[in-house]
This record gives structure tokens, C-alpha cells and sequence, in this order.
């Protein structure tokens, strides 16, 4: 089944959809384009609370907290919390300024990231409607598919980031018989 | 799908916590004054509005909104202005699944526990939006001792919750008050009791001192030691703004309270009384149990010094954490293997 412009539009769920991604996506930019870095980290929460809410939209409501409790109540502190212990510049920063030479390369990648995700995503959905689920997935069942289908690939992922964070922690710790030395 | 009735019932649903909330952080003011008052020898307000100062709560509220909104030179000024809504919106947005009676809940989330960490994290951010705005080394300061003790006191807050989810068997507070009522068969005697009396008491422990942490509130009120930091994160703030946070602080210490009263204490249920009763009784069941713990936190209050911030960090870290581990790991291996 393919879906015209007209139906589009008329759906209500498509207009809570636009209220959603446009602002969503105004906000990303703002990521990139503010001069000021701690307003590009709150521009950031903007863009993680619409993707959070793009996903209660489609009923992964487990998908969509998650995103709030880990991204924006953990990450997003870390980062504040990162840029203000070294410096709270509050005026406008000239070197996060890029010039037109570095601008123009950058423009081009993402664009054309853009153009092979979107590809990808269009080539293997096409113009089909999938429908929603009656009701949003429970906790439960998410665990079990987890604790069954996926638990070696689970338990993998939980070791990687174990390793990461030992990694992460021996690379920040400075031994005390180095520091002369630095 | 969406129908106008839907439209009204989120209104008047946002309406009725939206007073609930206020009222009860009011009420939460003036108990602050009076029972901080007597346990210090002192009588405390007296006399507005008359009889015992009832009043002063909205005195105080009317004194501050009276005064003029500044905001600092150099300030940024939208974040600055934003900052006290998000705090408020965050602790507004936990009323959402608190049960006041088997019926009398805004919204039951199959979720519930897991949404109410995940938006009361948020007030975190608000903290440090304050404190670093306000261009201030005292504001910035405090934002970033709030900030740090935030982040360790959630560990053990979201450790002594999971406890209560394994025994729970779910992660909804509706469910979790009935699992809590269901009767327990202890050789030939069925009874029903709250998590705290039934294995939880640990937990219980560890959540009330790590939400006591998380409001900020003497022993952990670091973030706005005023011996050192003149209010911290809250020192630029005034008039409006200063009211949010203000009654944000107390709404969530209800909303704390609330929610260990659901989770440990058995929210709008207590034992002998019908399912029938509990729809109209509920909610002032679940009212009494808040002013308990309240009245406790209070306690604490006019009862230890404040701590100092290695002290406070050595607290989450060191041993709040390891034992919140510690008993999850009890609670799961008593679910699987015993029960």
C-alpha cells in the first residue's frame, strides 16, 4: 500500500509528527551553529527530547525514557558538567568558528550520509504503511525477548562497556610516581 | 482514536495535580516553619492570618512574587529565565503516576518506576542551567556541587527502586501497591503486608537517604550552603522565579515521599479495609502517609549538621551504592530461589 500526499496530510498523527520533527531538527542545527557551546549542549537536549518523543509516538515507550533518563539525565550532565569545571565561556566563542574551507567538506559528508541512510531506509520499507501496535510494548516483554532471543548479544554489550570504562579509567588516572614526570 | 473527550480529561487531569501539587507544597511550608519551631523551642509564625499564623505560607509567597524579577548582567538570559521551569515541570511531571486510590492515578504507565526516575533526572539539568547562567562564581559553584551530588544519589535511589520491582514483579505503582496487598502465606497464616515489613528494609533505608540527598536538604545541602556559597545555584534568582524553585523544592519533597509511601509503605492501601472503601479512603490513606515521612524528613532537618562534600561523596560512593548492590542481589536470589 502507498500513501498519497493528500492522505498524509490529513492524518492527525502526521501533524503531531511535524510539530515534533521540525523543531526537532531546527534544534539540531542549532547544535552546530551556535556560537556558544554551553547553548549547543541545551540545543542538544531539544533534539534528544523530540527523538524521545518521536519514539512514545510509535508506542516504544521503554525506547523513549530511556533516551531521556540516559542522554539527557546522565550524558547530557556529564558534558555540562565537563565544559563548566574547565571554562564557563559566556559570550561567544571564536574557536568553535570553523572557516569556509573545513565548513564546505562537512556540509558535503552530511549530505551525503543523508542521502545513503535515507537510501537505505527507503530501498528496504518502500512506500509501505506498517502499522502500529494496538498498545505500547510492555516492559515485560521487551526483557524477555531480551533475556532469550538476544542474551549473548547481550551479555556481549555489557562487557564491551565494561571494558570501555576500565579503559576510560585508566587512561584519566594519572599514577602517582608519573607525576613528576608530566 | 483522539476524541474531544480526550482533550478534556488531560485538562482537567493537569488541572486538578497542578492544584494538588501546590496545595500540598503549601502545606508543606508551613509545616516546615511550625514543626521546625517547636522542636527548636521557638513558637514560630504567629500571627498571620491569626489563629497559629496559618497565613504565613501565602505571605511569604505574595512577598516574594512582589519583588522585581532581575536577572544579572551578563546573564544568559533565556536560559537563566528557563531554568526554574524545568525544575518544575520535572517535579510536576512525577504526580503523573502516583496512585491516590485504585482509581484516582492521571496516567497508570506499564512504565511507572522507570518514568519517574527518568523525569526526575531532568531536574538535574535545570540545576545547572541555573547555576552556570547567572554568571555568578557562587551560582556556578552551587550548580555543580548540586549537579555532582545529583548524579551519585541517583545510583543508590535507582538501585533500592530496582529491589522493589524485582520483588514487585513490575515496574507500574498501581501494580506494585498490589502486590503489596496481596495476601503472603507464611505457615498456614495468610497475611498481607507493605514491602518495608516484608524484606525491603534496606531499600527503604537507602531511598530515604539518598531522596533526602536529592532534594538537597540539610545534611546534603551543599549545593546551597550559605556559610559558603550564599545560596548557591539560587543566589541571582529572585521574585517569580525564586517562588518556582521555592515550591518546586517542597513539591518534590511530597512527591519523594509519595512515592517511597507507594513503593515501601503501601501507598493508598493499608490492611483490613475493602477494595470499595479504598476507592473513596485512598487518597487520604496515601495523604497520611506522605505527612509521616515528611514530618520525618523534617526531623532530620532540625536533627544533623550538614555534611561536607567528601563526606557526602564518600557516603553515595563508598558505601550507599555497594550496599543498595548488595541488597538487590538478596532481594533476587530470595524472588527466584525461595519464593
Amino acid at each position: 500500500m502507498t500513501i498519497t500526499f493528500g492522505d498524509w496530510i490529513t492524518e492527525i498523527a502526521n501533524w503531531v509528527f511535524l510539530a515534533i520533527a521540525l523543531p526537532t531538527l531546527g534544534a539540531a542545527v542549532l547544535v552546530v551553529s551556535a556560537k556558544n557551546i554551553v547553548r549547543a549542549v541545551l540545543a542538544l537536549v531539544v533534539t534528544l527530547a523530540g527523538t524521545a518523543a518521536l519514539f512514545l509516538m510509535l508506542g516504544a515507550e521503554f525506547v523513549g525514557w530511556t533516551i531521556v533518563l540516559v542522554y539527557i539525565g546522565a550524558v547530557i550532565i556529564l558534558f555540562l558538567i565537563g565544559i563548566m569545571i574547565t571554562r564557563a565561556p559566556l559570550t561567544k566563542n571564536a574557536d568553535l568558528s570553523q572557516p569556509i574551507s573545513m565548513r564546505v567538506p562537512a556540509a558535503l559528508l552530511s549530505v551525503i550520509l543523508f542521502a545513503v541512510i535515507g537510501g537505505a531506509v527507503a530501498a528496504s520499507f518502500g512506500g509501505a504503511a506498517i502499522p502500529l501496535p494496538d498498545e505500547a510494548t510492555t516492559t515485560a516483554s521487551i526483557g524477555e525477548t531480551l533475556f532469550t532471543n538476544w542474551v549473548i548479544p547481550f551479555e556481549v554489550v555489557s562487557f564491551v562497556l565494561l571494558a570501555a570504562l576500565i579503559g576510560g579509567i585508566a587512561l584519566a588516572r594519572q599514577d602517582p610516581a608519573e607525576e613528576g614526570e608530566v | 482514536m483522539i476524541t474531544g473527550w480526550f482533550w478534556a480529561d488531560v485538562i482537567v487531569k493537569v488541572i486538578l495535580a497542578l492544584a494538588a501539587m501546590i496545595g500540598m507544597a503549601l502545606v508543606a511550608i508551613y509545616a516546615e516553619l511550625k514543626v521546625m519551631s517547636h522542636m527548636q523551642h521557638r513558637i514560630g509564625p504567629y500571627y498571620a492570618g491569626g489563629r497559629w499564623g496559618w497565613a504565613q505560607p501565602f505571605a511569604d509567597a505574595l512577598k516574594f512574587i512582589q519583588k522585581e524579577d532581575l536577572v544579572p548582567e551578563g546573564a544568559d538570559s533565556t536560559v537563566f529565565r528557563a531554568a526554574p521551569y524545568i525544575v518544575v515541570a520535572a517535579t510536576f511531571a512525577t504526580f503523573v503516576v502516583i496512585p491516590f486510590s485504585p482509581s484516582l492515578v492521571a496516567r497508570d504507565l506499564d512504565l511507572g518506576v522507570f518514568y519517574l526516575l527518568a523525569v526526575s533526572s531532568l531536574t538535574t539539568l535545570g540545576v545547572l542551567m541555573a547555576g552556570w547562567s547567572s554568571a555568578n562564581k557562587y551560582s556556578l559553584m552551587g550548580g555543580l556541587r548540586a549537579a555532582g551530588q545529583l548524579i551519585a544519589y541517583e545510583l543508590p535511589l535507582a538501585l533500592a527502586v530496582v529491589a522493589v520491582v524485582v520483588q514487585a514483579g513490575t515496574m507500574s505503582l498501581v501494580g506494585i501497591v498490589e502486590a503489596q496487598a496481596a495476601p503472603i502465606t507464611i505457615g498456614g497464616l495468610s497475611i498481607s503486608l507493605p514491602f518495608l515489613l516484608t524484606g525491603q528494609i534496606v531499600s527503604f533505608v537507602i531511598f530515604m537517604v539518598a531522596s533526602v540527598a536529592e532534594l538537597s536538604r540539610i545534611p546534603f545541602d551543599m549545593p546551597i550552603a550559605e556559610s559558603e556559597l550564599t545560596m548557591g545555584y539560587l543566589t541571582e534568582y529572585s521574585s517569580l522565579r525564586f517562588t518556582m524553585f521555592f515550591l518546586g523544592e517542597y513539591a518534590a519533597m511530597i512527591s519523594m515521599s509519595a512515592i517511597a509511601a507507594t513503593l515501601f509503605l503501601g501507598g493508598y492501601w493499608i490492611p483490613f479495609v475493602s477494595e470499595t472503601a479504598l476507592l473513596y479512603f485512598g487518597p487520604f490513606i496515601l495523604i497520611a502517609k506522605i505527612s509521616l515521612l515528611v514530618f520525618f524528613i523534617l526531623w532530620i532537618r532540625a536533627t544533623w549538621p550538614r555534611l561536607r562534600e567528601d563526606q557526602l561523596q564518600d557516603m553515595a560512593w563508598r558505601w550507599l551504592i555497594p550496599i543498595a548492590l548488595l541488597n538487590v542481589l538478596v532481594i533476587a536470589f530470595f524472588k527466584v530461589v525461595v519464593f
